[in-house]
């Protein structure tokens, strides 16, 4: 008998600035300076203000149900900020965040969750996929998008942000596999956020990190501080990057946590500890980088103030329009059905509209 | 007896099976330690173990697939799918294979598993939530397919289907899990799986329907009563197999007839049962076979979702359309 090693393999896991806000060593050159980072810590305060007007309309009765990104906020803003406007993003049901920096604006997303689908017919990036209710059933859309990209030669990428319960499903499984032998320029973002409703990511999967399922796919897998915005962007940029120059896909772990209720229909003290979930407030994603910003000189307590007067008039205004918004008439959900309406379904369409007897 | 809400009778249901019967087992996303995004296995957990209330990995096909190998291994499994929108990866386990292991192995192999699941909207539930889709399981042959109305029904419908030996497809109405409430002995008595409810006699005209819908047909009767016509109320509850028989029989009092579901009208099951009184029921009918149902559509968001389901106006001019007729 003889035995040898096959193959090896490891994940590295990348931080810039730590839970203190503390950069862990020179910077990426997107960040070499500090002032650059604004945009992007403004960006979570938007979300994060957002996400709190979400659950208030729904606490009464003015939204749907809804999942708010709270202490999330670094992996949709990092990762939005690496794309071009090229690129598509294809994100899950909580990632507002990456739609918001991608021209999403808080009234499509409001009008969304208020139960209207206009809220999906985005007027900024056109392409970009609607929201994924369905746990990583667009995963193997974005292997879709990004075969369409490689097919015309194009150097553009997808993005699809999903997670850690969503790598448990076979879609996601099938579509970094075809990515594999295809090198598909596709990002595969997994926002691990430590839960899927109420199971761990422990008992999610015995592997000890998501991002070497990559390997078996054979593609690069890598973990990053998913609270670190710095890290997430250019994690996520590196692998665009590649993704758009022939290099194939990359599977980007992004490790968080999950601050909020699964959604505003979850009761998350059934089944965690409070005290997991205080201990997790340290390092969340704006505190530490508005503490790296005050170190470098770069905010101040006027910016502070001026930052989230900015995200709450944006956001309020946003809820304005939307409560404005009257639902649209019944044949709205037919028009849109198909391309050119059949005959059978323009005569149950009049027949909805009370314009013929109704029913046979 | 108390009275308890639809959810509750399937959480009685389930332990009742549990309790009398150490192979059934209960497993999908978050029915442990939260009980089921419904608390439907609310408390089993702590009663019952870890090794008979499983929670998965978020995995619907790998759900219904493991259900079928634990079956031909002689557990019971009882499935959850978080929402019927989620179900539809589980048909190719439920039909390449759940249905047809008896069959394919001459009856060496069976599937005695049971696949539960929240359907059907007005809970103002977000998108891919709402969904009617019993039809995607009613023509599956192998597949028995029941959706009670009612926590009686509920009850003894899942003590059934848990104690069959073949493969149930077991849909409760999201919107009447706390809405519909009454008396329910857990007395651990089933009900039979292939036979319609009348739940109100009357010789006028028959109401056929199932699920959330049948409370907006038991109202439509009390109106048509006010105006002095009586409807006979049927619930299917039990799909597949379809006891044609009792409608039949039933259309054949009164001649005239109302099929009533919430899933979208083109090859929903009630043209199955239209087909029927097409057929060996023809003779019987004074009115055409009326249908009220969901439009052909996609399921509309909250918004507009009340307007696609129907309800108690549109089963009434139905009703009265059918009875001017001839
Ligand atoms: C296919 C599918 N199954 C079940 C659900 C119900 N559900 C919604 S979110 C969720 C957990 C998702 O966990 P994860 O992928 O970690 O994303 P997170 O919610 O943590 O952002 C479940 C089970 C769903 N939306 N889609
Ligand atoms: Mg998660």
């Amino acid at each position: 008998m003889t035995t040898e090693t096959a193959a090896q393999f490891s994940i590295t896991f990348t931080r810039y600035i730590d839970a203190d806000g503390h950069p862990t060593g020179a910077l990426p050159e997107f960040a070499a300076r500090a002032a650059d980072l604004i945009p992007l810590y403004r960006a979570m305060v938007l979300t994060r203000a957002f996400d709190a007007k979400a659950v208030a309309l729904q606490r009464t009765g003015r939204l749907g149900t809804f999942a708010s990104s709270l202490g999330q906020e670094a992996v949709g803003i990092g990762a939005a900020s690496a794309m071009a406007p090229g690129d598509v993003l294809l994100p899950s049901f909580r990632e507002q965040s990456a739609q918001l920096w991608r021209g999403v604006t808080p009234l499509e997303l409001l009008l969304y969750w208020g139960g209207d689908e206009r809220g999906s017919d985005f007027a900024g990036p056109r392409e970009d996929f609607p929201i994924s209710v369905p746990v990583a059933a667009h995963a193997p859309h974005a292997a879709g998008v990004a075969l369409a990209f490689a097919l015309r030669k194009e150097k553009r990428a997808s993005l699809c942000i999903l997670g850690d319960g969503a790598t448990s499903k076979g879609d996601f499984y099938e579509a970094i596999n075809m990515a594999g032998p295809w090198r598909l320029p596709m990002v595969m973002l997994v926002n691990n956020n430590q839960w899927a409703i109420s199971v761990p990511r422990s008992a999610q999967t015995a592997a000890a990190t998501l991002a070497q399922k990559a390997i078996a796919a054979g593609i690069p897998g890598e973990q990053v501080d998913g609270n670190d915005v710095v890290a997430v962007r250019d994690a996520v940029a590196r692998a665009l990057a590649r993704a758009r120059e022939g290099g194939g896909a990359t599977l980007v772990e992004a490790i968080t946590y999950r601050l909020s209720d699964h959604t505003t229909a979850d009761d998350a003290r059934r089944y965690r500890d409070d005290a997991a979930v205080t201990a997790s407030w340290h390092g969340e994603p704006i505190a530490r980088l508005r503490a790296y910003l005050v170190a470098q000189g770069a905010w101040s307590r006027e910016d502070e103030e001026h930052a989230l007067a900015d995200a709450a008039t944006a956001v309020d205004e946003a809820t304005e329009s939307y409560l404005a918004t009257p639902p649209q008439p019944l044949a709205a959900i037919f028009d849109h059905l198909f391309a050119e309406l059949p005959p059978s379904i323009r005569a149950q369409r009049a027949q909805a509209l009370g314009q013929e007897a109704p029913d046979a | 007896m108390p009275e308890i809400a639809l959810v509750e009778a399937i959480n009685l249901a389930l332990a009742r099976a549990m309790t009398e019967d150490a192979s059934v087992l209960v497993l999908g996303e978050d029915v442990g330690r939260d009980g089921g995004v419904f608390r439907a296995t609310d408390g089993l957990l702590t009663r019952f173990g870890p090794e008979r209330v499983l929670d998965t990995p978020l995995a619907e096909a790998a759900i219904a697939g493991i259900s079928v190998g634990l079956a031909a291994q002689r557990f019971r499994p009882v499935a959850e799918i978080q929402f019927m929108g989620f179900a539809y990866s589980t048909i190719d386990q439920m039909l390449n294979q759940a249905a047809r292991l008896r069959t394919r192995t001459r009856g060496r192999l069976s599937c005695p598993m049971v696949l539960r699941m929240p359907a059907g909207g007005g809970v103002h539930a977000p998108e891919h939530h709402s969904e009617s889709g019993e039809a995607c399981f009613t023509n599956i042959p192998g597949l028995r397919v029941v959706y009670p109305s009612s926590p009686r029904r509920a009850y003894g419908l899942l003590l059934a289907a848990i104690r069959d030996p073949d493969p149930v497809v077991f849909l409760e109405p999201t919107r009447l899990y706390r809405a519909a409430r009454e008396d329910v002995a857990d007395d651990g008595v089933a009900l039979p799986l292939d036979r319609c409810f009348t739940l109100r006699e009357g010789s006028d005209i028959t109401l056929i329907g199932w699920g959330a819908i049948v409370r907006d047909m038991l109202a439509a009767a009390d109106r048509l009563a006010a105006e002095g016509k009586q409807a006979e109320v049927i619930d299917v509850a039990t799909l597949v197999p379809l006891d044609s028989a009792s409608i039949l029989a039933s259309v054949a009092r009164t001649g005239r007839c109302v099929i009533c579901h919430e899933a979208p009208l083109t090859a929903g099951f009630g043209a199955e049962i239209a087909a029927q009184l097409a057929g060996p029921g023809l003779l019987s009918l004074l009115a055409p076979v009326e249908r009220v149902t969901g439009w052909d559509t996609v399921m509309p968001l909250p918004r507009l979702e009340m307007q696609y389901i129907p309800g108690v106006e549109r089963i009434l001019a139905a009703a009265r359309r059918s009875l001017q007729h001839g």
